[in-house]
């Protein structure tokens, strides 16, 4: 699709402007921490683990092979770490080098740091780990037989006496559903090298959503103040929340090999390593039972969410409950109660990934709606429509108002845009034909709270420097995912000076220059550094106004930046040259900025207050024609209409909106991560797991911003953020495979799980069958 | 007397490496050696594309481009060859019209894998022809990327391949067809010792002589497997022998009753030729691998490896083909079927070589039908795939072949499903029954991560289902959501 024309009265903001990085990508010149020249004498770090046994004491461990191999300088464990072995974003409970026990297949357990990469893995191979197994909890549904100890304490919200308001309801449904996890599969894989400093100190390149964290474990692991790490990014080949805490241990791996050894180091994990040893998207058993009057509107809703967290707690709690916060997607419950239990598998520890949780909760509420619609045969898009939020019926389970409910205006407008009634009949056509291919076609709406519910995390730094050239450094405490923050960022202070943002250079991220970052997640990387940048660049424009006011003796209201020009009342200057004056002036052209989102605050004991500052809205319409013999599966078309608020940058909006959407989908139809009974994942490499390619996408795919008159919230130029949210666009598909199943027996819900594999789509065929 | 380099065209000039670890891959080379850092690794298995080279090669006195997975492109295949990498397009300042294109339509978003689209799409820049969406998107199964979505890269791709190439490479194409044309003499190249090498004899004569020499070498065709055992499984191969210097390998014969193959032919190669026995082999062959992997992949080296899984085998022995082996010089055939022994054994002696293959073409009174099931359409390995030929006798079925992919521990004919069926009519659909059930003592499918037993087999005979379906008559477009025949034709 196009990108709709710029309706701001500004310069930069706004513009559908390439990714800062475009050129160099296409050149191959965008350096990732890979491709940086390797320093002298840097040593290559690589992970051991057991190759056998998901959990159990570590009966003994013989490294002498490894030691002994060609070109090995060092292998550590556990013992060679100087201060705290410990990983953990959060309580604890993640070692870097496991510390005898292990808990899941692929816990690492020591690194060999060899002269060259090849002799490290060849090396790391030649370990004999004996392992004392006991049976493993793969599964949720095995962590409940077993007992095994939650990693966190199960919560729950919700309003009025559920049990009561469902024992009253005109019609009750009960079902339990899968819902599958998901692998990051960023393309360029987990990577850290660090080069040992004076003083102990120590530098490390990672590729990491979190670099203030990366900063503070590795300081704690080698027993230094925080002041002496210094932790950069200047970009990711990817991330979708995979390396908000888990890039930290290969970060780790590489400063402990450079303290032990005195000699650069580097940890890039290879790619079924990475996959094996890194956390991914909690899958869960939901459990649910919904009330509702003849019409499909709720009563009320019980849902428990059973969350598989692996090993550890990592950034579970944040993620389950946002799970909890997105159960109720667009809906109003009048009753409800929202339970979660967060179960220790002896499996990786999941982790954060793209919409954080919210996905599943979203999905669970889409297939109640499906099977609300499908119980009384009506048009899932009714039941939708007729459950949304409204006036009166505007108060989330979690106690929370919701002000800017647009749902309603972009789902009809994504009907009639799509077609959707007309389409419909067509589809009832087609199947009453009662052939072997069915169609199916579903309209589900996003909603998705804006803030780290974690309320302190709410907060970004940012560093401007004007050089008397007029040239600007830019530097924030976001990173770079490719999601195009910087150029957005950019773009922002370019407009505060009248520049184009050609004239800003965009720095690598780094905690020597911005401290005490928030990880760059929860959609909220350019809500809170676009604010902070600008609020660095707002003091740098006013000391020089004031300068230009003084020195012309024009009012500071007749001042203006534009076009790379300062109007001071009827004469104009060069940015350039007032930034050359101000320096002779003795006016500082550099400046901290610092944004602390409002009106946020949660109080998770009590269940009370405001969690988002907003809510990003969408919604997608996705057709599919199934395969009644074979489970196979395609998309006809989709059709989006997303809600940025005013945008940025309207091209990478949608570029995010469009990846979302497919990563939605194909988490919820390709993308099957298996463990065996051992523990052991199956689908390590993505020749087993299976990410959308080109043709995965459908041919008719249409997507449109929807035309806002801006955020109602104060965020930067009234945008919205866009990371997470479209990921669950990608729902419309996986409800309408289950719209396609249904057709083959009126009244009957079809047991689809997720995702939908063939294996799965015929599963639920077959249930349909008599 | 061989020749001890690998020769190959970079950047221009001709490159000669005498000293080359025989596991060298070329994206070690590039990355470790050359220090080029604009080719990426992403899976290090062939499969992500984020690695994508460009290999030109003379082809009827023209350079064709392919793009290839070098994590898993062994140094040996460069000889002979140009190699163009993602570090070579740009004209100083000026960006190649791909590289253009991929900006101006907002194609990267992280940028990893961006370096492999891009030499995927110069490939296709170079192809000649102005694609279609269809051809697009096909040429580019092979790269995954995990931010855009991919339709600005489509998009990008559209704007760009005009059909005519107008760029440094097509300037110089003439002076580089030369350069191919000295370095493609008929010197056999021997770089290494006796006990650690890298062969790539242009004789068969050579070959044939080589492997009976050095029985324990690994012989060496595409190295889309090859690949991985050195990459993934870090086993060691001291000696290896690359078949794809021996011309004769590669020609595809067109007899009466049959088409020839040399072991050597790759996908690439073979396609269109494939797809003239059916639609449904053309289909298969297009979903099999990547872009990438079909122009390293060879048809021979699908049968030599003997997987269970690989999708050539069962087409080919539902269609009754031969296969010929060389081992010093003798020669010796048998049908394909009788090839595969067990899991992991086939019927091949150490210093024996996959040589020729034909395959039967279709007779009138025949019909052909083959399936791949997998999670995804393209690039996936199959949960199952399902040939058939049927012989027709009216209405009735004479006699058929049947063979499955993923259902036992080799490719396998289905014998009882088979004999169950002759006879039965088309019109009949209650007279398949028998068959259905035959298959379930056919074959005892195992669960992996691909699919559940209970999965393959109820899919094995559904697909039977549907073969019989669609000879009887109901057209594809009522019985497939991909591979509609109809569109083929």
């Amino acid at each position: 699709m196009s990108a709709p024309a710029r309706q701001l009265e500004t310069a930069s903001v706004g513009l559908s402007l390439a990714h800062d990085s475009a050129v160099l990508h296409v050149r191959g010149t965008a350096t990732y921490v890979d491709d940086m020249r390797e320093p002298d004498g840097l040593l290559h770090v690589v992970p051991g683990f057991a190759k056998e046994g998901a959990r159990g004491k570590i009966k003994s461990l013989d490294l002498t092979a490894v030691r002994n191999y060609p070109g090995v300088v060092a292998v550590l464990t556990a013992s060679d770490i100087p201060g705290l072995n410990d990983c953990s974003p959060s309580i604890g409970g993640d070692p870097i080098l496991a510390d005898g026990e292990i808990e899941f297949h692929g816990q690492v357990i020591f690194a060999v740091a060899a002269e060259t990469r090849d002799a490290a893995r060849r090396a790391a191979r030649l370990a004999k780990i004996e392992i004392e197994v006991a049976k493993p909890a793969i599964t949720v549904d095995d962590a409940i037989a077993m007992e095994t100890r939650d990693v966190l304490p199960p919560y729950e919200f919700g309003r009025r006496d559920v049990g009561a308001a469902l024992k009253s309801s005109t019609h009750r449904i009960s079902e339990s559903l899968l819902v599958g996890g998901q692998e990051h599969f960023y393309l360029e894989g987990q990577v850290g090298m660090a080069y040992p400093e004076e003083h102990g100190g120590m530098i490390v390149y990672s590729s990491t959503q979190h670099p203030t964290e990366v900063q503070h474990l590795m300081a704690k692991m080698l027993s230094v103040p925080d002041a002496m790490v210094t932790c950069e990014c200047r970009r990711m080949g990817g991330a979708f929340g995979g390396k908000e805490s888990q890039a930290a241990q290969w970060a780790a791996l590489a400063a402990l090999t450079a303290r032990v050894t005195g000699r650069p180091a580097k940890c890039r994990l290879d790619r079924d390593e990475d996959m094996i040893m890194t956390g991914k998207r909690h899958d869960m058993r939901v459990n649910y039972e919904a009330g509702f009057d003849n019409s499909g509107r709720l009563s009320a809703v019980d849902v428990e969410f059973l969350s598989r967290c692996g090993y550890s707690a990592d950034l579970s709690q944040g993620v389950n409950d946002r799970t909890m916060f997105h159960a109720d997607n667009a809906y109003f419950y009048p009753a409800a109660r929202i339970r979660s239990r967060r179960l220790r598998t002896h499996t990786v520890s999941n982790t954060a990934f793209r919409g954080f949780g919210g996905p599943q909760g979203m999905v669970f509420t889409e297939r109640m709606m499906d099977a609300i619609a499908i119980k009384l045969g009506l048009d899932p898009l009714d039941v939708r429509k007729r459950n949304l939020y409204a006036k009166g019926r505007d108060v989330t389970p979690y106690g929370m108002k919701v002000e800017d409910n647009i749902a309603a205006d972009l789902i009809t407008q994504l009907e009639r845009s799509s077609d959707y009634r007309a389409r419909r009949a067509e589809i009832d056509k087609f199947n009453r034909q009662d052939g072997i291919l069915r169609k199916g076609l579903a309209l589900t709406p996003v909603k998705f709270g804006i803030s780290f519910t974690l309320t302190f995390l709410n907060q970004a730094g940012a560093l401007v420097h004007v050089y008397t050239d007029g040239s600007v450094h830019l530097n924030h405490g976001g990173t770079e995912m490719g999601q195009g923050l910087y150029t957005k960022v950019a773009q922002v202070v370019a407009e505060e000076f009248g520049l184009p943002a050609s004239r800003v250079r965009i720095t690598a991220t780094t905690t020597a220059k911005v401290p005490n970052t928030s990880p760059t997640a929860a959609s909220s990387g350019t809500d809170l550094n676009g604010m902070a940048a600008k609020n660095a660049a707002s003091i740098i424009r006013q000391r020089l106004v004031d300068l230009a006011s003084r020195e012309w003796k024009v009012p500071k209201s007749r001042i203006r930046f534009a076009d790379g020009q300062v109007i001071i009342g009827n004469e104009s200057v060069s940015f350039g040259d007032l930034a050359k004056k101000a320096h002779q002036s003795r006016v500082s052209l550099s400046s901290t900025g610092y944004y602390a989102t409002p009106k946020v605050e949660w109080d998770r004991p009590k269940a009370k207050g405001r969690p988002f500052l907003y809510f990003a809205y969408g919604a997608a319409c996705a057709e599919v024609t199934i395969d009644t013999l074979t489970g196979e599966m395609r998309i006809d078309r989709a059709d989006i209409l997303h809600d940025v608020g005013r945008s940025l940058n309207p091209a990478i909006d949608i570029g995010q909106i469009e990846g979302g959407f497919v990563q939605g989908m194909g988490w919820l139809t390709t993308e099957e991560l298996v463990f065996d009974g051992q523990g052991k994942l199956r689908t390590h490499a993505p020749s087993t797991y299976k990410i959308p390619t080109a043709s995965d996408v459908p041919e008719d795919f249409r997507v449109e911003l929807y035309q806002s008159k801006g955020n109602r919230e104060d965020t930067i130029y009234r945008s919205k953020a866009v990371g997470e949210p479209p990921l669950m666009l990608g729902i419309a598909v996986w409800s309408a495979i289950g719209n396609a199943v249904a057709s083959l027996a009126p009244g009957k819900i079809p047991p689809l799980d997720a995702p939908a594999t063939p294996e799965a789509i015929m599963r639920a065929v077959k249930a349909m069958r008599p | 007397m061989a020749r001890n380099v690998i020769r190959f065209l970079r950047r221009g000039q001709v490159v000669e490496l005498g000293s080359v670890p025989p596991m060298r891959t070329v994206l070690d080379y590039l990355r470790l050696e050359e220090k080029s850092r604009g080719t990426k690794e992403g899976c290090n298995e062939g499969d992500c594309g984020a690695c994508t080279v460009a290999l030109g090669a003379l082809r009827g006195g023209r350079i064709v481009y392919e793009p290839v997975n070098a994590c898993i492109l062994m140094m040996g295949h460069l000889d002979g060859r140009e190699l163009v990498t993602v570090d070579d397009l740009a004209d100083g300042e000026a960006l190649h019209p791909i590289q253009q294109a991929m900006v101006d339509h907002h194609g990267s978003q992280c940028g990893f894998c961006t370096p492999g689209f891009i030499m995927a799409l110069f490939t296709l820049y170079h192809a000649g022809a102005k694609p279609s969406r269809r051809e697009i998107v096909d040429h580019i199964a092979g790269n995954l990327c995990r931010c855009t979505g991919y339709r600005p890269i489509v998009d990008a791709a559209h704007a760009a391949c005009s059909g005519r190439a107008i760029d440094r490479w097509a300037a110089a194409a003439d002076q580089a067809a030369a350069t191919l044309a000295r370095l493609g003499d008929s010197s056999d190249a021997f770089i290494g010792t006796e006990e650690s090498f890298i062969a790539i004899p242009r004789q068969p004569e050579t070959l044939v002589a080589l492997a009976t020499k050095h029985p324990d070498a690994t012989i060496v065709g595409g190295a889309t497997d090859v690949g991985l055992w050195i990459t993934k499984q870090l086993r060691t191969l001291n000696k290896i022998i690359h078949v794809g210097g021996v011309e004769t390998l590669h020609k595809i014969e067109d007899h009466a009753g049959h088409l020839s193959f040399g072991a050597a032919v790759t996908y690439a190669e073979a396609e269109n030729r494939l797809a003239s026995i059916d639609p449904d082999m053309g289909e298969v062959v297009r979903r099999l691998g990547s872009k990438q992997v079909r122009a390293s992949g060879t048809v021979g080296g699908n049968i030599a490896n003997g997987s269970p899984i690989g999708d050539m085998p069962p087409m080919l022995i539902a269609l009754g083909a031969t296969l010929h082996l060389r081992h010093g010089t003798g020669e010796r055939q048998m049908p394909l079927e009788d090839f595969f022994i067990s899991y992991g054994k086939q019927d091949r002696s150490p210093g024996e070589l996959v040589w020729q293959i034909d395959i039967p073409k279709l007779k009138p009174s025949e019909t052909f039908r083959a399936y791949k099931i997998s999670k995804r359409f393209d690039q996936d390995i199959s949960a199952v795939l399902a040939a058939f030929r049927f012989t027709l006798d009216g209405r009735r079925v004479k006699s058929v072949r049947v063979a499955f992919g993923g259902l036992a521990a080799t490719p396998k004919r289905a014998a009882r499903t088979e004999a169950t069926l002759e006879g039965v009519s088309l019109d009949d659909s209650a007279s398949w029954s028998r068959a259905m059930s035959a298959m379930a003592e056919d074959y005892q499918p195992i669960s992996d991560m691909r699919a559940s037993a209970e999965y393959r087999l109820e899919t094995a005979q559904a697909l039977l289902r549907k073969a019989l379906i669609e000879t009887a008559g109901r057209a594809s477009a009522e019985t497939r959501v991909i591979g509609q025949r109809e569109e083929a034709a």
